[in-house]
């Protein structure tokens, strides 16, 4: 089971790395989103991987009497999924804003910042 | 017995039992009052009149405690506390040694000169748009990251941090902001995306998140771990964060678009975050990864300051000359962690603070200058400036001698102590690129001063005259314009002339560093205490069982 998630961990990652090569914004951000996901299953798969047992430790004894599942990693996906929901609302209000401002979602014509042709400084007194 | 009420549970077994005491509310102290203080100043945007007051007071107030913190740990050593009585590695643990205590303490001063200027620089709208609350929950952000002992808790900073630095960044709103702005916003992401991703692999591998117990366990790890690939990873993501080459490109796009002093505590501190994070996560809990990424560190260095010192001579636009010192000062930073001994890593901290310093006060007088002349960035455009304010220019000019490295002033010593660690090393070629690097720095920078500042009018005029004077500043806005310029000057002014002090604050933090035996007693001290009370509890109890059964044997006899 580990390696069929590690298979499809691996598979998000080159969806959005191929995604966020993209010269286009929304391209780029739909990467960035698939990559999120990928992080979230990758630490899932990392915090060891077993059927639905919960951690509920039974009346009388003080440690649980048999595996169960960890419930670190969710904690941690969680967060993660909080963070990276947050991140991309706002990087979408963001790409919006661009394109409305500067009229493309094309990232080489974004030379505002960086205006091509930029005068060289002085090199005389 | 069992489910009986009478169940008794030995809650020492999990937690920790002795109260907090003063000195641990110290080490969470500036994360509680920039949190609060930037709440505070989101629930009064109606009025925005009173954020300036409560920012900086509070950051004065953060500055304190941070002083009292670092003093703390210089006495005592390094200082640890854990959240919710839970015992670590289970809690999350804040633990602050040298290092992170003298960055956290260098980057309050900073923010707080930052907060007295920009009560200048940012007008009304900005403040109603929320650039104090901003401001104070990146400080937050900055000083969580210095101060957890956790790995994951260390990614939550970095988002607050960054999430606040978007709120920075894109205030008021103009085209090349936004333009900028998408850039950083992207990559940084990207970045601590990648930092989540290795630190997944690595819980993964050893199970556990807490810096110290990570840098006890990795060192017992079987040789078929992947370490060299979770390294790899983090050197990547913080070499991002950092912007060291060849993952630079975002910050010469977005660090000149925004208000200066929003570039001036970006250029401070953000980069310096990456890097401390670097040595935390290679020099103390990876360090077989550091060494098996060395090489491609030291090319990674070299090529770092080379790219920045030759993008600050290409620029026009003084803001992206600062831009491009920046990542030439990484590059340094990152020569001392490429090389990996005990002075190269005191070499790379006592660069962080200068670093810290001197582009955060670069910035600051360039702002002062583009007031003065108008609005005018280019340095074609640029001049006299000496007639309109020779005390900036003096400031400036200091300031220049210390971002080349040249002495007295603060430059100097953290590149002496890294061609020394270099040249010890037999690293020559770095050593060749750390001088040459210095000498385009201020070849870049005396240019930047003797167009602007001692020139009498832009170039194309006829020098001695003064073409377009520039206007002077009034009385009050004087004030809060050279206080804080001042303050980090004399500073920088300090660092040059009395190192004695920070190299042996730089030099306990590298110690710390490479033998962590101290950092991890700190967080784990008090759960072994408390071990060892329990197991003398338990065998006196068994004794005195055995007492009395003995007893009761003989009374049967």
């Amino acid at each position: 089971m580990e390696i069929l998630l590690a298979l499809l961990v691996g598979a998000y990652f080159g969806v959005s790395v191929y995604l966020m090569m993209s010269r286009y914004i929304i391209r780029i951000l739909i990467g960035v989103a698939i990559l999120g996901n990928g992080v979230n299953l990758l630490i899932f798969t990392s915090g060891r991987l077993t059927r639905e047992k919960p951690p509920i430790i039974p009346e009388g004894s003080m440690v649980p009497e048999v595996i169960t599942a960890n419930p670190l990693p969710q904690a941690l996906i969680l967060t993660a999924i909080v963070i990276s929901f947050s991140f991309l609302a706002f990087l979408l209000v963001l790409a919006f804003r661009t394109y409305q401002e500067l009229g493309t979602d094309n990232t080489i014509e974004m030379r505002v910042a960086e205006p091509d042709n930029e005068a060289f400084p002085p090199v005389s007194y | 017995m069992a489910g009986s009420p009478s169940h008794s549970v030995d809650l020492s077994q999990a937690m920790i039992m002795a109260p907090s005491t003063p000195s641990d509310w110290l080490i969470i102290s500036p994360i509680i009052i920039t949190i609060l203080a930037g709440s505070l100043m989101v629930m009064l945007r109606a009025r925005p009149a009173s954020h300036a007051y409560i920012a900086t007071i509070s950051m004065a107030l953060v500055v304190a405690c941070e002083l009292l913190l670092l003093q703390n740990v210089l006495q005592n050593g390094p200082q640890s506390m854990t959240m919710g009585r839970w015992m670590p590695p289970f809690g999350i643990s804040f633990t602050v040694d040298a290092m992170g205590a003298l960055l956290a303490a260098i980057s309050g001063i900073v923010a707080l000169a930052v907060c007295i200027y920009s009560s200048l620089d940012i007008n009304q709208t900005g403040r109603r748009l929320g650039f104090y609350p901003f401001l104070m929950l990146l400080m937050t952000g900055v000083s969580g990251s210095f101060l957890t002992g956790d790995i994951f808790n260390l990614y939550v900073w970095f988002e607050v941090m960054l999430i606040s630095s978007f709120g920075l960044i894109i205030l008021g709103g103009e085209k090349a902001q936004i333009d900028g702005a998408l850039k950083y916003a992207i990559l940084n992401l990207m970045a601590t995306t990648l930092f989540l991703v290795a630190t997944g692999l690595l819980y993964g591998v050893v199970g556990t998140l807490n810096m110290a117990d990570i840098a006890l366990k990795v060192r017992l790890l079987p040789p078929e771990a992947p370490m060299a690939t979770i390294g790899a990873l983090y050197f990547v993501a913080f070499a991002m964060k950092a912007a060291a080459f060849p993952v630079n490109f975002w910050l010469p796009a977005s660090y000149h678009t925004p208000r200066i002093v929003v570039s001036a505590v970006f250029a401070g501190l953000l980069t310096k975050v990456g890097v401390y994070a670097l040595i935390r996560t290679l020099v103390m809990i990876l360090p077989e990864s550091r060494d098996q990424l060395s090489d491609i560190m030291v090319v990674v260095a070299g090529a770092t300051m080379l790219v920045g010192t030759l993008g600050a001579l290409a620029q026009n636009d003084v803001r992206r000359i600062l831009g491009y010192l920046v990542i030439a000062g990484i590059g340094s930073m990152l020569a001392g962690v490429a090389i990996g001994t005990g002075p190269a890593i005191m070499g790379s901290i006592l660069y962080a603070v200068h670093s810290i310093l001197v582009m955060t006060a670069l910035y600051l007088a360039l702002g002062v200058l583009i007031r003065m002349s108008g609005g005018k960035y280019k340095l074609s455009e640029l001049g006299g400036g000496y007639k309109a304010s020779s005390l900036l220019s003096l400031l400036f000019l200091i300031l220049v001698f210390a971002v080349s490295g040249l002495p007295p002033f603060s430059g100097f010593w953290p590149k002496f102590v890294l061609v020394e660690a270099a040249l010890g090393e037999g690293h020559t070629w770095l050593t060749v690129i750390i001088l040459v690097s210095g000498l385009l720095t201020s070849i870049a920078m005396g240019r930047v001063w003797a167009h602007s500042f001692w020139r009498g009018g832009p170039i194309g005029t006829e020098d001695g005259r003064d073409a377009a004077p520039l206007t002077g500043l009034v009385g009050t806005v004087r004030a809060r314009a050279f206080i804080p310029i001042s303050a980090l000057t004399v500073f920088v002014v300090l660092m040059g002339v009395m190192p004695t002090p920070f190299f042996g604050m730089a030099q306990q933090g590298s110690y710390s560093l490479l033998s962590p035996q101290a950092y991890t007693k700190a967080v784990f001290g008090e759960v072994i205490r408390q071990k060892q009370e329990h197991h003398k509890k338990r065998t006196e109890e068994s004794e005195g069982k055995t007492m009395s059964d003995k007893k009761e044997e003989g009374n049967h006899q």
